[in-house]
């Protein structure tokens, strides 16, 4: 398997995260679809180090490592936000969050 | 979503960056993965009716899904990668003085943001009577 391998396994995991974002009600899923996007990105970020032919660099790893903790730091709030807001409203479904429509 | 996972960090492996496949094993798989299971056991709320889980936008969102998996697929295949086939492994000493070097600063950076991060969770996730026990 070759890079282009790596990168169609990427984009796969990335289209499949952008359909559960787009299609799930449930705030908790959608936040694991982001975490499957970002660790798509992250999967094509580490390919591009590994196949690096420009200049045989060591850095990409660095990139990968902190978009990783961007990423814990993200769903850590993801998660606390989804939790008041269900504990507030009573429901992980997204469609009903719609106070601000009326 | 842990296979993914797993299966994801055996690929970092693959692909020579074994720091990486342990990252994503200790944050996603230990941290991550217990964090979503633990928001899961506090949301259930166990009603009997549970609607469809998917919204009615399925088709849109099979249709932007499909278009961008196919605008990334075909621009993987049309690029020449030229020789692009040699597996550079990521020396560790190599990684750590670059991260503590060239990239100290985005280093210090992420300190700060998962410190802001922490703190904004613990507020967020607080319930409001806790403030009424302590004082």
């Amino acid at each position: 398997m070759g890079l282009q391998g790596f990168l169609l396994v990427s984009a796969v995991l990335f289209g499949i995260g952008m359909f559960g974002f787009l299609a799930r009600r449930n705030a908790i899923l959608m936040l694991i679809s982001i975490e499957l996007m970002l660790n798509a990105v992250n999967l094509s970020l580490v390919a591009f180090n590994a196949y690096a032919y420009y200049t045989p660099d060591d850095n990409g790893a660095v990139f990968a490592l902190l978009v990783m903790a961007v990423a814990a730091a993200e769903a850590t709030v993801g998660l606390a936000l989804v939790i008041a807001i269900i504990r507030t409203r009573q429901t992980p479904e997204v469609d009903e969050y719609a106070d601000l429509k009326e | 979503m842990m296979v993914c996972f797993g299966s994801l960090a055996g690929m970092y492996a693959l692909l020579g960056a074994p720091i990486v496949a342990a990252a994503q094993v200790l944050i996603y798989l230990g941290a991550i993965s217990v964090l979503i299971l633990f928001a899961i056991m506090l949301t259930q709320a166990g009603d009997a009716n549970l609607p469809s889980p998917f919204h009615r936008q399925v088709p849109l969102a099979i249709l932007a899904a499909l278009v961008v998996v196919g605008l990334i697929g075909w621009a993987v295949v049309q690029t020449d990668w030229g020789n692009a086939t040699v597996v550079l492994a990521v020396a560790l000493d190599d990684l750590a003085a670059a991260l503590f070097t060239d990239y100290a600063l985005p280093f210090e950076i992420l300190s700060m943001l998962l410190l802001a991060a922490i703190i904004g969770a613990i507020y967020l996730a607080r319930r409001p009577e806790d403030d009424e026990k302590v004082n």
